[in-house]
This record gives C-alpha cells, sequence and structure tokens, in this order.
C-alpha cells in the first residue's frame, strides 16, 4: 500500500478568510481506495478544506498535486473535469425534477441529430447505477422530492461515483439520516472503495469513521492535530485529539 | 392536471348556458382562439422565466412599445426591418431586464415593476398616446388577418410558438437548466449550470416573446397604440399558474400555459356574452381566477 502512488497529495495549506484562519499548514496524502475520514468539532475547518479540494475555493498559499501534477482549480466545474466530485451537506439536488435528471444535472445526454435531451438513456443509466449501489427507489423517474432523507442521500452518492474518476469528497453523509438509512448509505460509501477512488469523508460519528476509514485525519481550529492509522489506534485518542484534552 | 377539468368545465358551462348566444358557433370560437394568441405567445415566455425562479412584470409594456416601433419602421421601411425593429426592441428590453437580473443581482420581480413603469411612459411618449396605423398589408396578412391551407395565421403563430416552446422546455439541456436553476439555483451551480447566464436568456426570451406578442396585436388589428397589453398581465399571469407552472420555479408547462390562455380566453368570451357590463365582467373574472388560482396550486402542493 505505502509504495503506491499518491493520487491526491495536499503540502502546507493555508487558507484565511479575512482576519479569520480556518486552515493552517495542513499536509496530507491520498491514495486510491482508500478511504480517509476528517474529524473535527465544529468550525475546525474541515468543510473549508474540502471546498478548497474541489476548487470552491482557493488556498491563500501551499500546494495541491493530483496524480502527481500541480494544479489549480479556479473553480469546481476545473475540479469536475478532473475527476473530482462532491457529496454537498445540503446535497445540491433538484427537488422538483426527476432522478435521472439530478444525476445527469449539468452534464445531460443528448441525442443526434437534432441534439435534444436523451431522456431514455439517462434513466438507464441511472436506474443502472442506483442498482449498483443498492439504492432502493421506485424508479429513476421518481421526483426527488418524493424520496425519503437516505434515498436522497444514495442519489447523491450514485451522482457522485458515477463521474468522479479519482476522488470523492463527502461533507457529512450521514447527518440528517435514521439508523437504518445510515448503515446503508455506508454499504454505499464502502463500494466506493472496490471502485478504486480515493474517498475523503468528514464524519461526526466516530463509530462511522471508525467502521469505514483507513486512516484518520484529526483538525482543530484549523490546525491539523495528527492523522493516524484506523487500525492502529482508538476513540479515546482521537476524542482527546479533537477536543485538546489529554 | 387541475386546467385540464377547469378548461373542461368552463367550456361545458359555457357551451350550455350559452349555447343561444352562439357560444359553440365556429365563428365564436375561432374567435376565442384569435383573441388569445398573443397572450399564450406571451404566456410561453412567462413559463421560461417563472421556471428558472424568476418573474416578468413588463412584459405587457414590452408588448406596446414593440407593436409601436413595428408600426413606425413599417411607414418607411420594407417588412423585414419592421419585424426585425419590433422583436429587436423586445429582446433588448428583455436584455435590459436580465442584465440588471443576472449580473447586477437586483430581484426581478423590483426590476421589472421598474421596466414596466418606465416603458409603459415611454410608450405613451413615442407617438404622443397617438395610435400608429399600419398599412402594409403583407405584415397584416402575415402577423393578422391572413390564412395558410384556410388556418388563420395567428393561429399557425400560436401552434408554432407553443411547439418550439414545449420542444424547448422539455427536450433541451437548455431547459433543463432553466429548470434546475429555478428548482434549485446552488445545485445548479455545482454541477457546472451557468446560471446567471440562465436568467439572462429567461428574461431575454420573455421579451422575444413579449415582441412577438406585439407584432401580432399590430397585425391583427392593423394598427399600434401604447394600451396594447396594458390588461394582459393579469390575465397571462393567471393563465400561466393555472396552467400548472410553479410560481417559485423548478415546474411549469408549456401545454398548460397554452389551456390557461385559452381558458381565460373563454372566461373573457363567455362573460361578453352574458351582457354583464364591464365593470361586472372586471370583477367576475377576477374572482374566478383567484378560484383557479388558488385551486391550481393547491392541487400543484400534493
Ligand atoms: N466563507 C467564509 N467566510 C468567512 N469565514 C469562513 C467562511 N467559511 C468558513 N469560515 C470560517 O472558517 C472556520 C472553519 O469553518 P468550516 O470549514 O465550515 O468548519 P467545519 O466544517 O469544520 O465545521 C470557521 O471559523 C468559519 O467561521
Ligand atoms: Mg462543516
Amino acid at each position: 500500500m505505502s509504495e503506491q502512488k499518491n493520487l491526491l497529495s495536499l503540502r502546507n495549506i493555508h487558507k484565511a478568510f479575512g482576519g479569520v484562519i480556518a486552515i493552517q499548514d495542513f499536509s496530507l496524502d491520498l491514495k486510491a481506495g482508500e478511504i480517509v475520514a476528517l474529524v473535527g468539532d465544529n468550525g475546525a475547518g474541515k468543510s473549508t478544506l474540502i471546498k478548497i479540494i474541489s476548487g470552491v475555493y482557493t488556498p491563500t498559499s501551499g500546494d495541491i498535486e493530483l496524480d502527481g501534477e500541480a494544479i489549480s482549480f479556479r473553480d469546481a466545474s476545473t475540479a469536475r473535469a478532473k475527476g473530482i466530485e462532491v457529496v454537498y451537506q445540503d446535497l445540491a439536488l433538484a427537488d422538483q425534477q426527476p432522478v435521472f435528471m439530478n444525476m445527469f444535472l449539468g452534464r445531460e445526454l443528448t441525442k443526434p441529430p437534432f441534439g435534444l435531451l436523451d431522456k431514455q438513456r439517462m434513466r438507464e443509466e441511472s436506474q443502472q447505477l442506483v442498482d449498483e449501489l443498492d439504492v432502493r427507489i421506485p424508479s429513476a423517474a421518481s421526483t426527488i422530492s418524493e424520496l425519503s432523507g437516505g434515498q436522497r442521500q444514495g442519489i447523491a452518492i450514485a451522482r457522485a461515483t458515477h463521474w468522479a474518476s479519482k476522488l470523492v469528497l463527502l461533507d457529512e453523509p450521514t447527518a440528517a439520516l435514521g439508523v437504518a438509512e445510515t448503515a446503508r448509505v455506508e454499504d454505499q460509501i464502502a463500494k466506493l472503495k472496490e471502485k478504486n477512488l480515493a474517498i475523503l469523508i468528514i464524519s461526526h460519528s466516530l463509530d462511522q469513521v471508525f467502521k469505514l476509514s483507513d486512516r484518520i485525519c484529526v483538525l482543530r481550529r484549523g490546525k491539523q492535530i495528527g492523522v493516524r492509522e484506523t487500525k492502529n489506534t482508538d476513540k479515546n485518542e482521537i476524542v482527546s485529539m479533537i477536543t485538546g484534552v489529554a | 392536471m387541475v386546467v385540464y377539468i377547469g378548461f373542461i368545465a368552463i367550456f361545458l358551462f359555457f357551451a350550455v348556458t350559452l349555447y343561444d348566444d352562439g357560444f359553440l358557433t365556429q365563428r365564436n370560437l375561432t374567435n376565442i382562439l384569435l383573441q388569445t394568441a398573443p397572450a399564450t405567445i406571451m404566456a410561453i415566455g412567462l413559463v421560461f422565466a417563472l421556471s428558472a425562479g424568476e418573474i416578468d412584470l413588463s412584459f405587457g409594456s414590452i408588448v406596446a412599445v414593440s407593436a409601436l416601433t413595428v408600426a413606425v419602421v413599417l411607414q418607411d421601411y420594407p417588412l423585414i426591418v419592421g419585424v426585425a425593429a419590433g422583436l429587436g426592441v423586445g429582446v433588448a428590453i428583455g436584455a435590459l431586464n436580465g442584465v440588471l437580473v443576472a449580473y447586477l443581482k437586483l430581484p426581478s420581480f423590483l426590476v421589472t415593476l421598474a421596466t414596466m413603469g418606465l416603458f409603459a411612459g415611454i410608450a405613451r411618449s413615442m407617438t404622443d398616446l397617438r395610435s400608429v396605423p399600419v398599412m402594409n398589408e403583407t405584415f397584416t396578412g402575415i402577423f393578422g388577418s391572413g390564412k395558410l391551407f384556410s388556418l388563420p395565421s395567428l393561429v399557425i403563430w400560436t401552434a408554432i410558438g407553443v411547439g418550439v416552446g414545449h420542444l424547448v422546455y422539455r427536450q433541451t439541456r437548455f431547459g433543463a437548466h432553466v429548470l434546475a436553476t429555478g428548482d434549485n439555483p446552488r445545485a445548479a451551480l455545482v454541477t457546472g449550470i451557468k446560471v446567471a447566464r440562465i436568467r439572462l436568456y429567461v428574461l431575454m426570451i420573455s421579451g422575444f416573446t413579449a415582441g412577438m406578442a406585439g407584432l401580432l396585436y399590430a397585425g391583427r388589428l392593423q394598427a399600434a397604440k401604447y394600451t396594447l397589453g396594458e390588461s394582459d398581465l393579469m390575465t397571462v399571469i393567471a393563465a400561466v399558474i393555472v396552467g400548472g407552472t410553479a410560481l417559485n420555479g423548478g415546474k411549469g408547462s408549456i401545454i398548460g400555459a397554452l389551456l390557461g390562455s385559452l381558458l381565460m380566453g373563454m372566461l373573457n368570451n363567455g362573460l361578453i356574452l352574458m351582457n354583464l357590463r364591464v365593470s361586472d365582467q372586471m370583477i367576475v373574472r377576477g374572482l374566478i381566477i383567484l378560484l383557479a388560482v388558488a385551486v391550481s396550486l393547491r392541487d400543484s402542493k400534493r
């Protein structure tokens, strides 16, 4: 595992909003097929870090390499074009549109000769994707607003996996879900690993973090407290790293 | 959808109660189609604007400005120049609305409320409140009284407008982006949709359809006046809402807007045939629109 090339390298990332330092000297490497969990209290800078990687924010200083190539994303579209997808905290779904239109939002398939929407193909491909991840919905033509929280989360994850060729970033993917739905979404996330994608997940649930991740990275008030191999640490250590209380 | 039921209900109601007054005669039904043509065309543009989460209140004023522009330009220039000027003015006013909304981030309700007043004033001053005759017979044929294969040109324009509008709305990436923008602008943005550009375009489309409605009025009446389009604001908004388009974006129907517009046309026609005083017509129409809109909105929440 350790000889494998890094998919994503973050080196000495800083980010300040005016006087507020949100991220300070952050460095992390991610490999394909690896799940890294990002943990820390509210305001620690986790969402900011995800937005930096996905091109929503530009870091004040520091370097980002993707596949060994230095990159600077001007906006979220350039990051997406490089194979980085995000599952946002608010899911970013258009509620009154059908599942298949959400799955292909901004990247709709068209058919010759007039370039009209190929709804049938989008429906079929969406159905296949949700089936693969075992997201159980009535149909790919269902409207998002008819679905439960867990089903929506499943759609957002399925969309990200479909378009991500390298990296999926998840911001608290189960925060709003019940127990059964959480378990289902966790299974879906575990499946992304099999597709050899690198995954960075923000979570407040340490149970989840220990269940899913290979490594755990702790942030406290913008500072990187440390990175641990999940199998070589325990909840007590992580909690004390998060809170700063030994 | 409620509009289908309402459409059939009102049609049957008038067919029975106004049978002796000639509601069902071919001439009267054709008349309804001809009279609603401009409103239907305006409604198409409004469906795009509302679906993207914007509103256009200025289309009535655009109708007057573009009709007057065509009438004035046709006095000295050939058909094509007049048509281009009339439509161009509509698109330009729509673009003005659009730039203020999309790039200066002003709310479309306030922007178009202001431009509604602004261009109503400009329409009044363009010809000093005078009506301008349209003598160009090719123009009045194409946009008014003419026929093709025994179909009135206004009916043909309505069909083209609805057909093209429906296709663009339902079957193109642009239509999908309009709906996504109105549904959840943040989701649209993070999936790479150029949300600001969509907002600009829908207001330009609304300007274009209002311009087209101006041409149809000028063609049918063979004259243009500042009052054209003035009374269409309520009718067209009601037609669109009754037709199943959401006021706050993300959902709509061009076919529904057509039916809504025909429904409003039947209502107007029926109230006139009932020999109600104009003031009573306005009251009854207002009440029925209120009812229709309330029922449609309840229906769409389910
Ligand atoms: N756009 C912004 N402008 C100003 N300050 C911000 C902005 N985004 C985040 N911050 C600040 O950066 C810090 C980290 O925020 P965030 O990354 O959202 O934390 P977390 O996701 O870990 O809860 C907080 O102090 C927050 O107030
Ligand atoms: Mg956060």
